[in-house]
């Protein structure tokens, strides 16, 4: 039970690692990736709103399913997100004012992130039952964040490098996301072998 | 006013039409959907299927925000563009998984993720909140068929170099190994890097190089298309709407907002 847990929270984390695998959340993983304390603040939040969107929308998902509403989903999911995440910004404002000083700016920002609502989609798809669902959410914020730290350390050294004109800004950041990308492909397999699922 | 201030640089259907298909192309020039850019290129269909199902998405969208912009309350426009982009959405949904199963399939997540695809939201926001219905209905197309255009071209560059096919048909020689890697996530950001790359050395054409001396690619405005943050700069053709200063304007958030909880604490 426990092994079946961790395979799902590896495999969001490395094998399936929403930024550089899916292709999720690509706005904010160039665009604040740039400080490292930013680029904490920033997979933290998405952590965290991760986790509470999956906590809210699964339940929702199966309220949908029993009335015959599930076309209803894509709406549903992401009006909820974003009261969530506005109700999420206001309650720590108020009681959590030191947690709020430091994650508090980048709520507004994801509530639109396309990786909270593809998670929250993605966990129905896979047929999760409510414990996977929230383990999964888990792995996909801590993945997000752990891209998000290490392609942090790669961009500092491509600012100070000096390629050709055309590839400066975004095209050369792309193509060192490309070689972080990369080193992801040697984690496909590596769940297999470690939990034998 | 603002409706006055607009109606004065009304463009005419044909430029709003055109601007998105080059000069502010969605991808490559605005920085803008690059989630499912770099995500579901990996076949030309696939590519064109996306494309065609955001066009159809930005243009209803676009018409409808358009129609309602009187009615909508300002402080409520955003929750309410959403409603609007999600219904269309799950209109496509449905259109796509009863005519063309396949493509579904193929799509799967990335499919009703085109409500959270900043160009929509983007264009509801600054073009369809703003000009009539005809306007925004031109500008939809435009930079849907933009986007569309990206997509297939970036598609069919990952499917012929990495599978060895063109719309599923093979075009390289037997002899050729396909590069896998162009298939994998690692191309797709490589392809799309090179992409806009070429894009920034012919817009520095020496033609027009003195427009753009050293600036780095596009106005790149991903983050405060879709950004309810009001940071009141809001356009992508200003230049100091660049996401650089948007994430400096965040990093001096995070500062302000440290320096007050130390403030707090002694």
């Amino acid at each position: 039970m426990m092994a079946q847990y961790a395979s799902i929270l590896f495999s969001m984390i490395l094998v399936n690692n929403f930024v550089l695998v899916k292709f999720l959340g690509i706005c904010p993983f160039l665009g604040v990736s740039r400080k490292l304390d930013s680029a904490v603040g920033m997979g933290a939040a998405v952590t965290l709103v991760m986790v509470l969107a999956i906590a809210v929308t699964w339940p929702i998902q199966q309220l949908l399913v029993a009335w015959g509403l599930d076309y209803l989903q894509t709406i549903a999911f992401i009006l909820v997100i974003a009261t969530l995440v506005q109700l999420l910004e206001m309650a720590m404002r108020r009681y959590l004012p030191s947690l709020h000083a430091a994650l508090g700016v980048f709520l507004p920002l994801i509530t639109t992130n396309c990786a909270v609502l593809g998670v929250a989609i993605l966990t129905v798809d896979e047929g999760y039952t409510y414990p996977e669902a929230l383990v999964a959410g888990l792995g996909a914020g801590l993945g997000f964040l752990l891209a998000m730290v290490l392609f942090c350390g790669v961009r500092r050294r491509v600012e100070e490098a000096e390629p050709p004109e055309a590839f400066r800004g975004m095209p050369i950041t792309l193509i060192s996301a490309a070689i972080t990308a990369m080193s992801f492909m040697g984690f496909s397999g590596v769940i297999d072998h470690l939990f034998g699922a | 006013m603002a409706v006055a201030t607009n109606v004065a640089d009304e463009p005419t259907l044909s430029q709003a039409f055109s601007k998105g298909l080059l000069e502010d192309n969605p991808a490559l020039r605005q920085m803008l959907g690059l989630c499912p850019t770099l995500a579901v290129t990996t076949a030309v269909t696939n590519g064109l299927g996306m494309g065609m199902a955001t066009t159809f998405v930005l243009v209803c969208s676009g018409v409808v925000v358009s129609c309602l912009r009187r009615v909508i309350p300002k402080t409520v426009r955003i929750p309410a563009f959403i409603t609007i982009i999600a219904s269309f959405v799950t209109l496509t949904m449905m259109l796509v998984k009863a005519y063309l199963p396949a493509l579904d399939e193929a799509l799967g997540i990335y499919l009703p993720l085109i409500v959270v695809n900043c160009i929509v939201l983007g264009r509801a926001e600054m073009f369809a909140s703003k000009h009539g219905p005809l306007l925004a209905a031109a500008d939809g197309a435009g930079m849907g068929l933009g986007f569309t255009a990206t997509l297939t071209l970036m598609s069919a560059i990952r499917e012929v170099l990495g599978a060895g096919t063109f719309l599923g048909v093979r075009v390289l020689p037997p002899f050729v190994e396909p590069m896998i890697i162009m298939v994998m996530p690692a191309g797709g950001f490589a392809v799309l890097g090179v992409l806009i790359a070429a894009s920034v050395w012919l817009e520095q054409h020496p033609r027009h190089r003195h427009k753009v001396v050293r600036r780095a690619a596009g106005p790149s405005a991903s983050l405060c298309a879709a950004c309810p943050i009001n940071c009141g700069i809001g356009d992508p053709t200003n230049e100091a709407c660049a996401k650089d200063e948007f994430v400096e304007m965040l990093e001096a958030a995070v500062e302000a907002a440290r320096r007050e909880r130390e403030e707090r604490d002694e």
